[in-house]
């Protein structure tokens, strides 16, 4: 079957009303009609897919979340401070409690006769919580039975409270290792010079060491309520 | 540079580019020094008095805007014999998000539109690491949740930047102690590098950042957190203006457990040294050849 | 020389602004269309991109979606190009130079998406050489610049000196044109080419990061561009002198058929890498296609894509129905949009979506945003009408346009 030339198709066409160039109008219009709906009926803003009590939907500063401290001060000292059980020790904020009324100690303790019997207080130091391995760890396995102003280790030697580490490290010798080192718990100051640390006792309980959790800080806003908080004050602003 | 090279620029750039200046005046709402303004060539091509004036002339600027005469723009450079390295501790990372904030208080990101460097990520613990099953839009009452575990990602300062490759105009670049940093005065805002960060740390200012005159931190420097212009791109740079005066990032002092470490990875008695020797670390993406600097591990 | 000059630009001014109440109310339509997208732009231009949709999460979408499309479509030039002067055959020869126009029609818009999408419009310049620090070799936008400079230029000098000595009804000169002509055969290829590596070069983002990403937009930009030709063509075919062959039109739309053959053998070789490894990079391929965790939103224009593809690459495939003018133009309509949503929302928007930390963001294009996109088109296509309308003179007129 020959195939229909060009001029053939032409001639055709301007005999019938061109239809071909008909077909092609109608094509161009439906084709631009539908871009223009799919167009039109996308652009709805991106919001969406959020459940109501979803985090993100809200854009929270700094200065709009509680309980952090943002610029807290380095202690002083801080810029001479060694590091290290040789060098003569490591910096450390005031040890719990100490500030708090309770200590020295000695002030009640030294008037108060000894009773090495483990059992559980009742008249004073109720609030406590043991709560520290074995079943039958109490007190005087840490404190000091004649002087309640120091711990005492193992081997009989008495430390101050803000040498505790000592303690703990004697069974957290790994932790204490890292500690030391500054890869365990929080430390603050120079990276090529002072550092301050915290006692174990200022992050763990040594009473109840299990770390309780907190209250995260409120998540990021999602992108699509970014723009949200900013055109609102742009209306607001047009309006004043 | 020459007196002569600078001579043959003027000329051509500004016989070509006045419209330039006019829209880049328009642009930066600023009508003054339009010239001075158009010979400004990158940062760090430029010598030092002219650097001094740029200093000058941005510290003036922000001061006036923000009413604030405090603030100050350092152009520290790099410490000698110090690359940094930064390490992240999963066993301790409880997501509670103080890193996130502190960072913003620390730089000055802006307050709306938020921007936000770090982002943490909450991830099943019977998944393991897998970013198509995390997020980072928890907010439960109480960190951290008993079935998850979390991690935090904010820039990488790869070895091997995905990101100072793409950029059409070297406005970002990798400074020799490892911090790759961004050239606000210079980013085009294309976007490039944002599409090419396998991690998701650089974040752009779709408008004028906004931030209130007592909520910024006045000590910046030029390439980390100087007050950041329309249209440009944004990220972590480990707390450049603390960390080349030798004082610990804002994320790591911080974090409540300790989670966040970071030194000197040329100091063998340093921390960073220390727990790659005794902790097993790895990095996101391996498989993307960045090289990361950023480590992570698990203490216990 | 310079009264040539001048009475050139005059007079093909006169020529271009001249018509019926037809072309009258077109140029009148894109005018509008064109000032309601500069009126968009000026309030992106105020407020800055915040005015998209586009956030961190999705930060590349309707504007470079486009310009990828319309670099495609200026490469399509070459499709002319290769018949007309490699191959010497006359009834393409004769209308090659509308490949040239469309060529410098896209490109002006691609450079206008390019434009309208940097977050700082005011530091373009520092893309430029010698005054500007274009990271070259390494970053592929700065060559891309680069490339699509170079291209635009090129076919503005073919363009203009056809349209120059035509006008002064010269013979044009072959020994400078044909150079540049086959010159811009490798380079249509080469603006795709660099283009697709911006993309396949990203290793963040695995659904682009492809060997065979360059070949794709390659093999799509040769189906979509010349649908654009065809329909022109026709056009011209009944509202001017000109004498286009039908036989013109059904050889390239036979060109055509293999580009769409090979567009969808490329893609199916990816679809079975995605499908069959089965890795985790299947979830940007899943978001497309089926939609992850709920979020859909663009299956139905992936899948209306793909039908459209396929639908026009059987009209165009059988002799039937390609020699059809009602098929053929129906033909033309489908490959365009699908191309379009390929290039556009099918390969930018998964590419991106979920993020590298794992995060649906699901774009949608602001009025905005379509407003500046429209603008351009319009702008696009006012030039392409004014090029055409300064070229059909020239080609009427069987003593023009013979070489020396």
């Amino acid at each position: 079957m020959e195939r229909p030339t060009g001029s053939d198709l032409v001639n055709s066409d301007q005999e019938k009303l061109l239809p071909g160039s008909s077909s092609l109008a109608i094509l161009l219009i439906v084709f631009l009609s539908i871009s223009m709906l799919i167009l039109f009926s996308i652009v709805r803003g991106g919001v969406g897919h959020v459940a109501e009590d979803d985090g993100g939907r809200q854009a929270f500063g700094p200065t709009e979340v509680s309980g952090v401290e943002f610029d807290g001060e380095l202690l002083p000292g801080i810029e001479e401070a060694t590091t290290g059980p040789d060098e003569g020790g490591f910096l450390v904020p005031p040890p719990p409690w100490s500030e708090s009324g309770y200590f020295p100690c000695t002030e009640c303790h030294a008037d108060l006769d000894l009773n090495p019997e483990p059992r559980v207080l009742e008249e004073m130091h109720d609030d406590i919580e043991l709560n520290h391995g074995p079943s039958d760890r109490w007190c005087l396995d840490c404190h000091n039975p004649d002087d309640r102003d120091v711990l005492r280790l193992i081997n009989g030697r008495l430390i101050t409270f803000d040498e505790s580490y000592l303690l703990c490290g004697q069974c957290h010798g790994t932790i204490f290792r890292d500690w030391r080192q500054g890869i365990h718990g929080r430390r603050q100051g120079y990276w090529n010079g002072g550092k301050s640390y915290l006692l174990c006792a200022h992050c763990h309980d040594p009473h109840a060491p299990a770390f309780h959790t907190i209250a995260p800080l409120p998540p990021p806003v999602r992108p699509q309520f970014l723009a949200l908080a900013d055109q609102e004050e742009d209306q607001e602003a047009d309006h004043e | 540079m020459s007196e002569k090279t600078l001579d043959r620029r003027t000329l051509m750039i500004s016989a070509g580019l006045s419209t330039m200046a006019g829209i880049s005046a328009a642009a930066s709402g600023k009508s003054a020094g339009w010239v001075e303004r158009l010979l400004k060539r990158r940062f760090v091509e430029l010598s030092d008095e002219r650097r001094e004036e740029i200093l000058a002339d941005l510290e003036e600027s922000c001061r006036k805007k923000y009413g604030r005469d405090d603030i100050t723009v350092s152009d520290t450079g790099a410490l000698d014999g110090v690359e940094f390295a930064y390490g992240l501790d999963l066993s301790r990372c409880v997501g509670c998000r103080r890193c996130v904030y502190s960072c913003v208080h620390e730089n000055n990101q802006s307050r709306d539109p938020q921007i936000q460097w770090i982002r943490v990520l909450e991830m099943k613990k019977d998944h393991g690491i897998d970013f198509a099953e995390s997020n980072v839009y928890y907010d439960p009452d109480e960190v951290p949740e008993p079935d998850s575990f979390y991690v935090p990602v904010a820039c990488q300062q790869c070895r091997k930047p995905a990101c100072t490759k793409v950029c059409p105009v070297k406005a970002t670049w990798q400074e020799p102690d490892g911090i790759v940093v961004i050239d606000s005065d210079w980013c085009l805002g294309c976007r490039c590098c944002m599409s090419a960060c396998p991690y998701g740390a650089r974040h752009f200012n779709w408008t004028e950042p906004s931030i209130a005159a007592e909520e910024i931190n006045p000590d910046t420097h030029i390439f980390g957190n100087r007050l950041r212009p329309k249209g440009v791109v944004e990220k972590c740079t480990f707390c450049i203006h603390r960390t080349r005066k030798g004082r610990y990032p804002a994320c790591v002092e911080i974090c409540p457990v300790g989670a966040r470490k970071f030194g000197n990875l040329l100091d063998e008695a340093g921390e960073m040294r220390y727990l790659m020797r005794e902790k097993r670390v790895f990095v996101l993406k391996r498989e993307l050849n960045t090289r990361p600097r950023f480590y992570y591990f698990y203490a216990t | 020389m310079i009264k040539d000059i001048t009475s050139f630009a005059t007079g093909s001014a006169r020529i271009a602004f001249k018509g019926g109440p037809t072309f009258y109310a077109w140029i009148g339509f894109l005018a509008i269309v064109c000032l309601w997208g500069l009126a968009a732009w000026w309030n992106q231009f105020e407020h800055g991109l915040i005015t998209t949709n586009m956030r961190d999460q999705v930060s590349w979408a309707f504007y470079i979606g486009n310009f990828t499309f319309l670099v495609g479509v200026a490469a399509a030039a070459v499709m002319l190009v290769i018949p007309a002067y490699i191959y010497n055959w006359k009834p393409i020869k004769e209308i090659a130079i509308f490949g040239e126009l469309l060529a410098v029609s896209a490109i002006v818009m691609s450079m206008l998406f390019v434009f309208v999408d940097v977050g700082r419009p005011d530091r373009v310049w520092q893309l430029m050489p010698i005054i500007g620090t274009p990271n070259l070799p390494s970053s592929l936008l700065g060559w891309d610049v680069m490339v699509l400079n170079g291209y635009l230029v090129l076919n503005l000098i073919i363009v203009v000196h056809l349209l120059y000595t035509g006008f002064h009804r010269r013979p044009y000169n072959r020994k400078f044109v044909v150079p540049l002509l086959l010159f811009s055969i490798p380079a249509a290829v080469g603006i795709h080419t660099v283009t697709a590596f911006v993309y396949a070069g990203t290793a963040a983002r695995p659904f682009w990061n492809s060997a065979i990403l360059a070949p794709r937009f390659l093999a799509s930009a040769f189906c979509s561009g010349p649908a654009i030709l065809l329909i022109l063509f026709q056009i011209l075919q009944r509202t001017t002198h000109i004498k286009i062959k039908d036989e013109a039109i059904w050889k390239i739309a036979e060109l055509m058929a293999y580009a769409m053959f090979l567009n969808l053998f490329l893609f199916g070789a990816e679809i079975f890498r995605e499908y069959y490894s089965d890795t985790h990079h299947l979830i940007h391929t899943q978001y497309l296609y089926s939609g992850v965790h709920g979020h859909d939103a663009l299956v139905p224009y992936a899948w209306a894509s793909l039908i459209c593809s396929v639908a026009a690459f059987l009209l165009f495939l059988i002799p039937a129905t390609r020699t059809n003018l009602v098929t053929l133009n129906l033909g033309c309509v489908l490959i365009f949009t699908g191309v379009y949503i390929e290039k556009g929302m099918a390969l930018v928007i998964p590419g991106m979506t979920p993020d590298t930390l794992g995060e649906f963001y699901e774009y949608v294009p602001t009025l905005n945003e379509v407003r500046i996109g429209a603008g351009i088109f319009a702008i696009g296509f006012l030039v392409f009408t004014l090029l055409c309308k300064m070229a059909i003179p020239i080609l009427q007129d069987p003593d023009s346009g013979k070489s020396a």
